[in-house]
């Protein structure tokens, strides 16, 4: 069992909710972490439209996932 | 100066900026300038909200506009995008490069923009005259 500290941006964000929580997972997946939070979440992303972030870079999603990594799930990107 | 990216919070002054790209060498400038538009979708819009995961924005803008100076052949680029509030009209973004010709400069200009759009973490939250805001998520 490992802990992380999710970050939420955008619509990935509840309204009225955290910007960032501890959430601990059994498997240092990050896709397993992306459908953990999804189911409670309700996000309509499938993960291949996310791109993930772990410590501030985006990475692939092959990833592995440590203990206190800072990870974010980012949906796709409207600026300009 | 030669390649930036920054976030800012600050109304933008292109004139301030386009200072910051003269070049004497460069025959050619290209600017674009983003703005907040009236209707989006069918509905009026009041105003946008940009928000940014600044920590990996700023990297990855300035990523973009190293390779759009490595592909296109510019001297200077510049890109200077809002976060925050931006009301109608304001400008919610600013892309300035310069070239020795012009055939280069707009190539770059459309290049840093486009990327931009598909590579930094910035999000609309578009707020309407009718009804609650919506986070705009464009799938490719």
């Amino acid at each position: 069992m490992i802990e992380v500290e999710v970050r939420y941006f955008a619509s990935m964000r509840n309204p009225g909710g955290p910007e960032r929580e501890r959430v601990a997972l059994a498997d240092a997946d990050a896709r397993v972490l992306y459908e953990q939070l999804r189911a409670r979440f309700g996000w309509k992303f499938d993960s291949h439209a996310i791109r993930l972030a772990v410590n501030g870079r985006m990475v692939a999603w092959e990833h592995p996932l440590a203990e206190d990594d800072e990870i974010a799930f980012l949906p796709p990107f409207s600026g300009g | 100066m030669p390649l930036r990216f920054e976030l800012t919070a600050d109304p933008i002054d292109p004139a301030v900026l386009r200072e910051r790209i003269e070049d004497l060498d460069c025959g050619a400038a290209v600017i674009f300038e983003g703005r907040v538009r009236r209707h989006n979708r069918g509905r009026s819009v009041d105003h946008i909200v940009y928000e940014a995961f600044a920590s990996v924005a700023v990297p990855e803008g300035l990523a973009v506009a190293e390779e759009t100076a490595r592909l296109h052949d510019v001297t200077r680029v510049l890109i200077v995008h809002r976060i925050g509030k931006v009301v109608l009209g304001e400008l919610a973004v600013w892309v300035g490069v310069t070239s020795i010709h012009r055939d280069l400069a707009f190539q770059a200009c459309a290049f840093a923009i486009a990327s931009l759009k598909a590579r930094v973490p910035i999000w609309k939250h578009e707020h309407y005259a009718d009804g609650g805001p919506e986070w705009l998520h464009p799938l490719p």
